[in-house]
């Protein structure tokens, strides 16, 4: 009995260490990600088949207002597009930027933040493509 | 025995509650059109029958100015305006049924109410798709301080009349730059 109640109280402070130290991060990580640069390039970007940069940043700017973003800045030179949302406390921020690839495409890059946190998450960046593609009519193509 | 068992379901629980709050997750999905943004789309675009895209983008920033807004950023190769406005957010009923709560339960209920608030906005404007018109988008936002000056609340405007007044003023404001006034 007193055996049982030992070895419980020694996985109760194990798991307690477990749980505490799960978030620990190092002091300076202002340019840190936890994904490499070639595979977070690969989910955050794609190419269009078009070379039409004023059409593609107006799409940009639509479908990022239809996802509930108020456009914070915009500049047609660089092609970037920044925009922030509210959920439900944290403020999400995205930076769109369009540049051209080669002589017929057009790559467009997304990055987005969740309060203090990078989104590296595939399937989010899929859902914004997934809705540009069908703003613009056109496929959004995997980059390597 | 018992006892022991239950003991050790309370701080388990405990943990988990711990490590649950300590790493909030980003949540999936935020990406994808909700059901609701056709009708959003209703409620913050209005087309207007011009080709002239600067004109009506002139209109928008002189707006923006009547309502008090200050001119943040533009960009008028995408048609891009964006301001912000500093306002009071009292509300008179608010702070009364906080006073009074404070006064029977006591608490901090007064520091609670809301203060200041930025609005934001921000306007988007495109050619139709036929190309004959011109299409005006606008979305608001605001940041609402409380009497502790601890930002109380953060959302999108979607009240109608909000909406409304803008246009309203737009209509007018294109009118008027058309008549050079």
């Amino acid at each position: 009995m007193s055996k049982l109640r030992k070895y419980l109280g020694l996985t109760l402070i194990l798991l307690l260490i477990v749980t505490l130290s799960g978030c620990a991060t190092p002091a300076v990580n202002a340019l840190g990600s936890s994904e490499s640069q070639v595979k977070l390039r690969s989910i955050q970007t794609r190419a269009f088949d078009t070379t039409d940069k004023k059409k593609m940043m107006q799409t940009v700017l639509s479908t990022m207002q239809d996802l509930d973003f108020v456009i914070d800045k915009a500049d047609f030179t660089l092609g970037s597009i920044t925009g922030s949302k509210f959920l439900g406390y944290e403020v999400v921020t995205m930076s769109v930027t369009v540049r051209p690839r080669g002589e017929k495409q057009l790559l467009v890059r997304a990055n987005a933040q969740y309060g203090i946190k990078s989104v590296e998450d595939p399937a989010t960046y899929q859902d914004f493509f997934t809705a540009l593609e069908k703003a613009i009519f056109l496929t959004a193509q995997q980059v390597d | 025995m018992s006892k022991t068992s239950r003991l050790t379901k309370i701080s388990l629980i405990i943990i988990l509650c711990i490590g649950l709050v300590g790493c909030v997750s980003i949540p999936t999905g935020f990406l994808k059109p909700n059901e609701g943004y056709l009708e959003k789309r209703q409620l913050q675009i209005r087309q207007y029958d011009t080709t002239n895209e600067k004109q009506i983008l002139a209109a928008v920033a002189g707006v923006l100015q009547d309502l008090g807004f200050n001119l943040d950023d533009s960009e008028t190769d995408v048609g891009f305006v964006a301001a912000s406005k500093k306002a009071d957010a009292t509300n008179k009923g608010q702070v009364a049924s906080a006073v009074i709560l404070d006064i029977l339960v006591g608490g901090n209920n007064t520091a609670r109410c809301d203060k200041s608030q930025i609005i934001k906005a921000s306007v988007i404007t495109k050619p139709s798709l036929d190309g004959k018109k011109t299409v005006v988008r606008v979305t608001f936002q605001r940041i609402v301080w409380n009497m502790s000056n601890q930002i109380g609340r953060v959302e999108t405007i979607s009240d109608p009349l909000m909406y409304q007044k803008f246009y309203e003023s737009l209509s007018k404001a294109i009118f008027l730059e058309a008549q050079q006034i």
